[in-house]
């Protein structure tokens, strides 16, 4: 992060995740009797620096939605725990915490939604989606309007526009709107999961902007949830990367590009395409499917898929480990591999 | 326009020359496609490259006849290169002067031109095994019996890297992966050696390690049947990675269209240089900068602005010129047009 934002430079702890497990059950028969588990996040930890954006990538059905919504609550995790530092001080375990105490939490962490479309009630005006966080924390009529003006203002809409519906509004316009409803009580953390992936690449960066804009003027954090690694990497500090369930590289930003740690991370940074005819690269192509989460492989869930694999990574289970200085990797043979990373010399 | 594809056939296999689609409803007329030309050659991948809207999944269906109503071609020409079924000369035919639905364009559409749609969850039909629909492409345009569409049919499938092949020839389409339905997708629409495959979005409903698997794909197989493919898509990785030759299309028209080089080192459109600067890229170093971004967005159908459709967004806008009269495609360079008024007269 650039000078301009000072509040990511050793900013404390926000929000710890430890063992987070959520586990669906796989119900069978006339009796609906389990016959069996889809561990969607298993025994996944990580932290969120307070003031630090945290991307968390994986390809569909890794897991990466079912944990941010464990933070939030929005699903009930099976187990572990995810310990937020909430305004008075105090740390909460959000995984546990009793209704009551929740609803205060939720004024301090807001989600922002991927489709700009089912995301926002039609038949409501924006006056009404901006203000029902105001209204349910009890504030007054005239000062909710005053509120919702200068929250649209913020967001790069007219205040005016508070008295029109949903419909009148572009994909990228629509997506503001969510924002300004997440920024409404003061949040500290929003979780944003792919908040950018419905929209047109020339509007994905107008609110890729405005998000860091957001994020250096109000000092918020940031978990951003997204399949786009060029995204990701645009706008995360650190980067965590999630295969099956399972958290398998972390690692500050231009690091993890740099020198991946794991097998899984590098294979993807290698299969984005990168947008320049002159660097067709050769590709390390994953052959395969991914693992299916009710009946994954013994040991690495990635080894039937790795060119690395040896015979311990198909029996023992490896763990998250620190490699490096604040850079973490499940892999056997994370130090011996020597991968290589995604930034390339273009050589002028 | 000439363009030099690399292999001396210098002669398009498709040339598409001032085209308008319409769309008229009860609200207006939505005008998908204005006015867009340009060539396909021999064994060339050719990029469409636009955001939503811009009309390159309508001008695929525009050549392939399958336009939903109510929309219609109301002007221009595909002219299309090709050997009849029952001609033994390679002849040059007009496909907008060809019922949709006669028995001369449907002959065309799978045998010689072949489509893969985006979205593989709903491009099979659900009530039928992946074998039955492959056997009946295959069995619709070429003379054989069951059991040979059978083979053939097994044959596809393993050719485009689907593993039990002949197990999958009895599954349905849902029992697959999303990669998987679109590597079945992919054998179905090249079951009977197109010269063409118009693929319109082929990976964006694809995770990226997948999308890596069916563009490696597109590759090799493309070399082994040498056929032409139109690649349709928004994704300019995607089109760097793939493309010989790109079309850029915004509101209906082409803007821009150079070989894949030209378009990334040498933009010379405004909204094709702003395109660019707006994505993210994964191999330079992070600078957490601003992304430029093109201000405003895509305009609503009904609303298309006057003059140059991009002249409310564009930073080289140029008052009482680019709002007042209409731009046309103009060469700059070998291979290079552009629609521009920085670049031609009024």
């Amino acid at each position: 992060m650039t000078a301009e934002t000072p509040v990511a430079q050793n900013g404390e702890r926000l929000l710890e995740i430890n063992n987070l497990r959520k586990y669906f059950p796989i119900k069978q028969g006339l009796l609906r009797r389990e016959v069996g588990n889809i561990r969607a996040v298993d025994d996944v930890s990580f932290y969120i620096n307070e003031g630090e954006t945290l991307g968390l990538v994986g390809e569909s059905g890794c897991g990466k939605t079912t944990t941010a919504r464990c933070i939030l609550r929005a699903i009930e995790p099976t187990s572990g725990e995810v310990l937020f530092r909430s305004e008075s001080g105090g740390t909460v375990d959000v995984a546990t915490a009793p209704r009551a105490q929740l609803r205060n939490l939720r004024q301090e962490m807001q989600m922002i939604f991927q489709d700009p479309f089912s995301s926002l009630n039609p038949r409501m005006t924006l006056m009404d989606i901006v203000g029902e966080p105001l209204i349910i924390t009890g504030v007054a009529r005239s000062e909710r309007e005053d509120r919702v003006a200068e929250l649209l203002s913020m967001v790069g809409l007219r205040p005016e526009f508070m008295r029109r519906f949903p419909h009148a509004f572009s994909g990228g316009q629509r997506q503001r709107i969510g924002i300004a409803r997440a920024l409404a009580l003061n949040p500290r953390l929003i979780v944003a999961d792919e908040p950018v992936s419905a929209l047109d690449v020339s509007v994905q960066a107008q609110v890729l902007n405005l998000m860091m804009d957001l994020q250096s003027e109000l000092g918020l954090t940031y978990l951003f949830v997204a399949h786009d690694l060029s995204v990701v990497k645009h706008i995360s500090d650190r980067i965590a990367v999630m295969y099956v369930g399972k958290l398998v590289e972390m690692a500050p930003t231009d690091e993890l590009f740099d020198s991946p740690k794991h097998p899984y991370t590098a294979a993807l940074l290698s299969s984005v395409p990168e947008p320049d005819p002159r660097v067709r690269r050769n590709r390390v192509v994953l052959q395969g499917e991914v693992a299916n989460p009710a009946n994954p492989p013994s040991g690495c869930y990635f080894n039937p898929r790795c060119e690395y694999a040896t015979d311990i990574c198909r029996s023992e289970t490896p763990q998250l480990r620190e490699i490096a200085p604040n850079h973490y990797a499940s892999c056997h043979r994370a130090e011996e591999l020597g991968l290589a990373g995604a930034i390339v010399d273009r050589g002028g | 326009m000439t363009q030099s594809n690399g292999n001396g056939q210098n002669e398009p296999l498709l040339s598409v020359r001032d085209l308008s689609t319409h769309f008229p409803l009860d609200e207006g007329t939505v005008v998908a496609v204005d006015g867009a030309s340009f060539d396909l050659y021999p064994s060339q991948t050719l990029g469409i490259v636009g955001e939503s809207g811009c009309g390159k999944s309508v001008t695929a269906r525009s050549i392939l006849g399958i336009l939903d109503k109510p929309g219609e071609i109301v002007g221009g020409e595909i002219m299309f290169r090709y050997r009849g079924r029952n001609s033994d000369r390679e002849e040059t035919r007009d496909l907008t002067t060809f019922d949709p639905d006669g028995s001369e364009m449907r002959d065309i559409r799978g045998r010689e031109i072949s489509y893969v749609f985006q979205e593989p969850m709903t491009s099979f039909s659900p009530v039928h095994t992946i074998g039955n629909q492959l056997m009946e492409a295959v069995m619709l345009h070429r003379d054989v019996d069951k059991s040979e569409a059978r083979e053939i049919g097994t044959e596809m499938l393993r050719r485009v890297g689907i593993p039990l092949a002949d197990r999958r020839m009895d599954e349905y389409s849902f029992q697959l992966s999303g990669g998987l339905r679109q590597r079945a997708m992919i054998a179905m629409a090249l079951s009977c050696s197109p010269r063409i495959l118009i693929a319109d979005e082929p990976t964006t409903a694809l995770d990226v390690t997948t999308q890596a698997q069916i563009l490696d794909l597109m590759i090799n197989l493309q070399q082994e049947q040498d056929m032409a493919i139109m690649l349709i898509t928004h994704d300019l990785g995607v089109i760097a990675e793939m493309a010989d030759y790109v079309v850029v299309m915004y509101l209906g028209r082409v803007v821009e269209s150079a070989p894949v080089d030209d378009i990334f080192h040498n933009p010379q459109h405004p909204y094709t240089r702003a395109l660019l600067q707006s994505i993210p890229h994964i191999q330079t170093d992070r600078s957490q900068d601003r992304l430029a971004s093109i201000t405003g967005s895509v305009p609503h159908p009904y609303a298309r602005p006057s003059g140059c459709p991009f002249n409310p967004r564009c930073p080289a806008f140029l008052p009482g010129i680019c709002d007042a009269n209409e731009p046309t495609l103009q060469p700059i360079g070998p291979d290079h047009q552009v629609s521009c008024f920085l670049h031609h007269e009024v």
